[in-house]
């Protein structure tokens, strides 16, 4: 007899097989309701869809109107001695449903530009791409070494964290005008808001990871005989480096959240711009079909840094990835699970 | 008449044993400590005094154990002697000369193991030699020497992490001794571990001793560890710390676990407890009697 796995037991991780099948599910629910919504017409769907008109005038195949509308419209008709119109329940424009984003997937890269300077959906990312991360490495370039000096001398702290915190609190967005007086409506204002965005929290997110450095170390490395220089380069920073890395990890997705203000800044552009542009001419399945790439563009670089992460730094401490359970996984061949 | 001349008998010491403390005290003083003082403000406003005219001297390869009730003040002095922390007043010589700061003729253990987690065993090793301007070729043969002395050349390549607390430890003794020190600081070095693997840890820093020219000052509060290791034990008493006894321990070298039920270190066994196991009865709180048990028996 074997005994029930425990789910609620706190800290203790599920089996590998369970975490995998979690994870899948963190994703299958929501799609999950996303289809019931979009497929079952019993639910929800608050409109109609024509599809013979009838002799409503004003019908016509295809157009969405209300439930309401509808039958108002058809009974008016068949007091006039005409035909009413039939239709099915349908979703507002808004939200497609999972097949047509599926599909607007593949056709949002394959549409060609509809005006002749506009750009295709490859280009508008790699653009938003280039903000992101010109704005993220001149943020880390300043931000990372003063996060560290302010952790590591408590006077540079003193000096430099009230007034990082004070403009911490003023949104990015609001210097957007005085980014484009100062440097123009093209990209440079764009990377100013995506810099302004994130350094300051960096600087305090940073400082607060090198400040929490065990001091044991530091008496171990001066009874060694480091010296100041070398006990931050060799000691203070090395310490927290793996920290660090997973810090600037979670400060590259608060860079991505800026994306979106910064590049309404001067001249719209990058994948902003096709958003815009896709909800103008309506096409919300184009819409979604972008924010998912994005988001799938900060998970894909997210776990990818982290696979990184475990390589360059050899001395962690391995905690059981995601990605290698689930190749174990897939090696099991109907084995079973533990 | 047996019991006077009983609690004498930690004083008795054999020809040889003292022909070798005659022989030590003529090396010259390698550590020095003057009338130190160390008291810390308490947040009441007022002062605690951690260490009081505190007065010792460290002849060159002794090897000193420092003992005491909990709070009477060994971690404090070992940190002056290190240099982490300043004596309120008084002075540490090494060789004569007053120190100041923390440095490598002072190396140091500490209870917790202090490995940078960052580095292989063997540039753990290295660090100290590296930070001296040693050339890194050179610092690496000099840190496989070392690993060869405390046995562990086969972990050279492995980070501390996958290491046991007492080979952590031993990493720590070798990289404490790789830049040569004169005095060598032991804080409860072996606090952490199992007691299997303690008195193996004993065995082999005796060995290490053996073989390297450095003074040992080693705080316990494990009385057979100290009496083991010794050469002389300097007994603390708390509130204030200050030096109640010090003992030239008479178990002749080269130290050997079956002699723990040999006279002489049963003597000074039983004057270790007078000193330190009165004060600790005044000390230990009377519990109030509270019977929280319905079984009828009695575990006594
Ligand atoms: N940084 C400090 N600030 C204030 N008081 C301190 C400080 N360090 C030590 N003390 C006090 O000094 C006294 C001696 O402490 P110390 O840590 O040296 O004792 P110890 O002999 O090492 O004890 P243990 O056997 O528990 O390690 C204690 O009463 C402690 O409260
Ligand atoms: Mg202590």
């Amino acid at each position: 007899m074997t005994r029930r796995p425990r789910w609620f037991a706190v800290g203790k991780e599920p089996s590998s097989r369970a975490r995998i099948t979690l994870g899948l599910l963190s994703f299958l629910l929501p799609l999950g309701i996303w289809a019931l919504v979009s497929y079952v017409p019993w639910i929800w769907h608050p409109l109609v869809r024509v599809s013979v008109p009838g002799t409503v005038e004003w019908f016509k195949p295809d157009l969405l109107v209300e439930h309401a509308v509808f039958n108002e419209e058809n009974a008016k008709a068949v007091a006039a001695g005409g035909t009413a119109a039939t239709g099915t329940p349908a979703n507002p424009i808004f939200l497609p449903a999972p097949h047509a984003v599926g599909r607007a997937l593949w056709t949002a890269f394959a549409t060609p530009p509809i005006l002749r300077d506009e750009l295709w959906l490859h280009q508008s990312l790699w653009l938003s791409i280039r903000t992101i991360f010109w704005g993220f490495a001149l943020s880390s370039l300043i931000g990372v070494p003063l996060g560290i000096l302010c952790g590591a001398y408590p006077p540079v702290a003193r000096l430099t964290e009230p007034v990082v915190d004070f403009v911490r609190y003023m949104p990015a967005p609001a210097f957007g005008a005085l980014a484009v007086a100062v440097l123009g409506i093209y990209g440079a204002p764009k990377i100013a808001v995506i810099f302004l965005g994130t350094f300051f929290q960096q600087v305090l997110v940073i400082a607060n990871t090198v400040r929490r450095h065990d001091p044991a170390l530091i008496e171990a490395a001066q009874t060694l005989g480091a010296g100041p220089r070398q006990l931050l380069l060799r000691v203070i920073v090395p310490s927290c480096l793996i920290d660090l890395y997973n810090d600037q990890r979670i400060l590259l997705g608060w860079a991505w959240t800026y994306l979106i203000v910064a590049e309404v800044v001067g001249i719209s552009s990058g994948i902003t711009f096709f958003i815009n542009q896709q909800a103008k001419y309506r096409n919300f399945d184009n819409v979604y079909a972008a924010i998912i790439i994005i988001g799938v563009i900060g998970l894909v670089t997210d776990q990818g840094l982290a696979f990184i992460g475990r390589r360059i730094f050899p001395w962690q401490v391995r905690r059981s990835s995601r990605l290698r359970a689930f190749l174990a996984l897939l090696g099991r061949k109907g084995g079973q699970g533990v | 008449m047996s019991a006077p001349t009983q609690a004498q008998d930690y004083l008795r010491q054999a020809p040889a044993v003292a022909e070798r403390f005659r022989r030590l005290k003529e090396r010259p003083v390698v550590l020095e400590v003057r009338d130190l003082t160390r008291s810390f403000p308490t947040a009441a406003g007022k002062e605690v005094t951690a260490l009081r005219n505190l007065a010792f001297a460290a002849h060159r390869r002794e090897f000193t154990c420092i003992i005491g009730p909990s709070g009477c003040g060994k971690s404090t002095l070992i940190r002056l002697l290190a240099g982490l922390d300043e004596p309120t007043s008084g002075e540490v010589l090494l060789d004569g000369k007053p120190v100041s700061g923390p440095c490598p003729d002072r190396g140091m253990v500490f209870q917790g193991y202090t490995l940078f987690p960052w580095l292989t065993v063997k540039r753990n090793v290295m660090f100290g030699l590296q930070m001296a301007g040693m050339e890194k070729g050179q610092a690496e043969a000099e840190a496989l020497q070392w690993l060869e002395l405390v046995g562990l050349i086969k972990f050279k390549d492995a980070y501390p992490a996958q290491l046991s607390g007492g080979m952590k430890q031993r990493v720590a003794i070798a990289r404490a001794l790789a830049p040569n020190p004169r005095v060598l600081l032991m804080d409860e070095p072996f606090g952490a571990l199992d007691a299997q693997t303690r008195s193996q840890m004993q065995h082999h820093l005796l060995e290490i001793w053996r073989n390297v020219d450095v003074t040992i000052l080693f705080i316990t509060h494990d009385l057979d560890e100290a009496i083991y290791l010794a050469d002389r034990i300097l007994v603390l008493k708390a509130h204030p710390g200050e030096v109640q006894e010090l003992i030239e321990v008479p178990v002749p070298r080269p130290r050997h676990p079956a002699q723990t039920n040999s006279p002489e270190f049963l003597a000074v066994r039983r004057r270790l407890e007078e000193l330190i196991h009165p004060r600790l009865e005044e000390t230990v709180e009377k519990l109030p009697i509270v019977r929280l048990t319905k079984a009828g028996d009695d575990v006594e």
